[in-house]
């Protein structure tokens, strides 16, 4: 079967365990999930998460519904597509002796990625982008030794005026 | 007026309709109980373990209707209820469970008896709630009987710290629900609908499955005016089962592993499959790919998540049976498919499936006939899970809407008792038989003890073979007889009855079968029959385990038809 990479968008009502509950229902149901985040959205009270999966589209149409049947689950959108902003943020622990450090300035200027700590014997990279892009930084810099490595996984969002995962304010006006 | 959470609760539960409650209480519910003195209007049965409370809530809800309600104290209480309340998101049984928790600010730190119930009951509840304010239970409270009623019925489950029930706060019952993430779809979409009835009115050998979702939904006049304009068969499966009468004319029996081989067959010949509230479970559809091969799918059912889940479909329709059904009645054709019904009744006739034996000891498919000779019909039936489940489905005709209740999708040992006594508590006036095996009876046998005491009038009949009979078949069929840990060794359960004050008698001639039903039926209050059955019988037809139906083995090791 076919399988590509989907990303899901989903607004959540913010309460305890909403993330237990979503993380629950992937592990139960044998989803493979590439990443998962939650955090603040424009409403109170309404955390948004974004999530990565990579199955066929069978697949990700069960793992929708599935998050959809959540009761704290407000909505769910698949926003996979050429329209969509999708990003990411990595920080990188790289070693870096005298004779390293300017060649991986240089790399570091080329990604338009920051660095954001120096030390005696690394740097510390803080780049954003899509997956690709960290991933070719990533591979970039792998020949100078990492010594750690973070990501946050994505956050995406439709670009313009389509709003495919916003939801009826008025709905949610008792929401606490 | 401020009044405690155990006032309240009490009160949220009256409002919701509730008249009764299964249970056992422990530490942390005492405050509960404390307080239902003050509100007689509650009836509370004390069961002998909480598993045989939650089973005995579903065997309410089931043959209500309405919500069930069950009752344990914190620990071993809650995780005790655990079995029932799987039992009742697998079947779509409303159900809400409520359970005691330590005091807030014990929670987290492995206090006696504390258990994350919450963290347990998560995959197996539509919806569950942790209480962490008195304020905010009876919004809970509305909240839990709300989803467990609508949409596809679920349990809920509900957790109350001891202090959240003996604090005090004022009291408003709240007039409304705010979900937004909860809206079934009840209306079926019309574009779909119309989709549907061409489909329909284009087939030449259509066929219906009915599911439970068309007894939930009660859509029996539906699905008759269906069946009847068009001319279409109707197979159910095991949990639709009375959903549609079986004597009718157009009632073909169910369909899976122990279903009537000409079911399972006209599921293979058919050129549509008209689904209404079924999920296409691996016991119904037997091999996935092997299912309906020459067939489009119309599948109607109210969870969007169930359509495109384990069979592709050709028209999906979301919504609730029984409107969906009105709608799409309107656009029926009235035809009559005389070819198809004229080769299903050939497939009946040369696939009967269902004839029982003449034989000089007791099968338990003759004595499940005699008790639906006798009763005519007319009793809402319990099982336990086994082989006496299947022969129940298959000998018991059912005529009654919603009158088979039985453990479908978990399977649950133990049922039939329990369930039995919740049903019979429903309704005191109807006559409730629970079917049960040897080994099934035996997981909840303590409930004698509630039956007996609350002078709840089931007739139980024991198909005692003394095996674990399901189990031991499969042994035989696909293990070379081998037959580890099947044999069991029963007590006496007449012996046992008595021990309880109930009466009983073990029949194990075969001409006394039928005066030990009627003595059973003419003796008021409860009634234990402890059939003495062919030890090695085993229930055919069967698709063995991974098969396609139309591999179904009609009698030992003959293939009806092979491909």
């Amino acid at each position: 079967m076919l399988t590509s990479k989907h990303t899901l968008v989903a607004m959540v009502t913010d309460k305890p365990g909403v993330l237990n509950r979503a993380a629950s229902l992937f592990r139960r149901r044998g989803f493979n999930i590439d990443s998962i985040t939650v955090g603040h959205s424009e409403l109170p009270h309404v955390s948004r998460m974004t999530i990565v999966v990579v199955g066929s589209s069978a697949m990700v149409e069960q793992v929708r519904k599935q998050l959809e049947k959540l009761v704290d689950v407000i909505k769910v959108a698949d926003v996979t597509g050429e329209g969509t902003i999708i990003r990411e943020l990595a920080l990188i622990k790289v070693k870096a002796v005298s004779t390293t450090r300017s060649e991986i300035m240089q790399i570091v200027d080329i990604f338009r990625a920051k660095i954001v700590d120096v030390a005696a014997d690394s740097l510390t990279i803080e780049a954003t982008g899509d997956e690709d892009k960290l991933s070719s930084l990533y591979n970039m810099l792998r020949g100078f030794g990492i010594k750690e490595l973070a990501r946050t996984g994505c956050v995406a969002m439709v670009r313009g005026g389509a709003k495919s995962a916003a939801i009826d304010k008025e709905s949610l006006k008792d929401i606490q | 007026m401020k009044k405690t959470g155990s006032q309240i609760l009490c009160e949220c539960l009256i409002n919701e309709g509730v008249d009764v409650m299964f249970g056992i209480l422990g530490g942390v519910i005492i405050p509960f109980y404390d307080t239902l003195p003050q509100y007689p209007q509650l009836k509370h049965i004390l069961v002998a373990h909480e598993q045989g409370g939650a089973h005995a809530a579903e065997g309410y809800a089931r043959a209500t209707g309405k919500v069930g309600v069950c009752i344990a104290t914190s620990g071993p209480g809650a995780t005790n209820l655990v079995t029932g309340i799987a039992d009742a998101y697998m079947d779509s049984v409303p159900l809400v469970a409520i359970t005691g928790q330590v005091t807030r600010p014990l929670i987290g730190k492995d206090a006696f008896q504390e258990i994350d119930i919450t963290g347990i009951t998560l995959p197996i509840t539509k919806h569950n709630y942790l209480v962490t304010d008195t304020a905010s239970l009876a919004k809970i409270v509305k909240e839990a009987f709300f989803l467990a009623r609508t949409g596809r019925p679920g349990p809920v489950l509900i957790d109350i710290p001891k202090d959240v029930l003996t604090s005090l706060t004022e009291f408003v019952y709240p007039d409304r629900i705010s979900l937004p993430g909860y809206k079934p779809t009840v209306q079926g979409h019309p574009s779909q609908i119309n989709k549907a009835a061409r489909l329909i009115n284009e087939s030449n050998k259509p066929l219906i499955i009915a599911g439970r979702g068309a007894i939930i939904s009660q859509a029996y006049d539906e699905l008759k005016q269906l069946a009847e304009v068009a001319q279409i068969p109707v197979i159910t499966t095991l949990l639709g089962i009375s959903s549609f009468p079986e004597s009718h004319i157009l009632s073909y029996g169910w369909l899976g592993m122990h279903g009537m081989a000409y079911a399972n067959l006209a599921v293979e010949e058919c050129d549509l499959v008209i689904a209404i509230g079924m999920r296409f479970d691996d016991r119904v559809t037997g091999k996935i790919s092997g299912f309906a091969p020459n067939a489009k799918i119309i599948h109607i059912d109210i969870d969007p998540a169930e359509i495109g889940k384990n069979v592709r479909v050709d028209v999906p329709i979301v919504g609730d049976i029984k409107p969906v059904l009105q709608s799409l009645n309107k656009d029926i054709d009235r035809v009559d498919h005389i070819e198809w019904i004229s080769r299903m009744d050939t497939l009946r006739k040369e696939h009967p499936s269902i004839n029982i034996r003449d034989t000089e000891s007791i099968i338990p498919q003759y004595v499940i006939r005699q008790i639906y000779e006798i009763t005519k019909g007319d009793s809402i039936v319990v099982t336990g899970v086994g082989q006496h489940q299947m022969w129940t489905a298959q000998h018991f005709w059912f005529d009654k809407p919603n009158s088979l209740i039985t453990s479908g999708g978990l399977g649950t040992m133990g049922y039939g008792l329990p369930a039995a006594m919740g049903a019979k508590v429903a309704f005191p006036e109807e006559t409730v038989w629970c079917i049960d095996g040897d080994g099934s009876f035996q997981m909840n046998i303590q409930e004698l003890g509630t039956i007996a005491r609350e002078n709840i009038a089931v007739k139980i009949a024991i198909m005692n073979n003394g095996f674990l009979g399901m189990v031991r078949q499969w042994q035989e069929l696909f293990y070379e007889k081998r037959y580890v840990a099947t044999p069991l060794r029963c007590p006496d359960f007449v012996k046992v009855a008595d021990a309880y004050n109930i009466p009983g008698i073990t029949v194990k001639n075969k001409i006394d079968v039928i005066p030990s039903i009627k003595k059973a039926m003419e003796t008021e209050g409860p009634f234990l029959l402890n059939f003495i059955v062919e030890p090695e019988e085993n229930v055919y037809p069967m698709v063995p385990a991974g098969a396609a139906l139309s591999e179904v083995l009609e009698e030992p090791l003959k293939k009806v038809r092979c491909k």
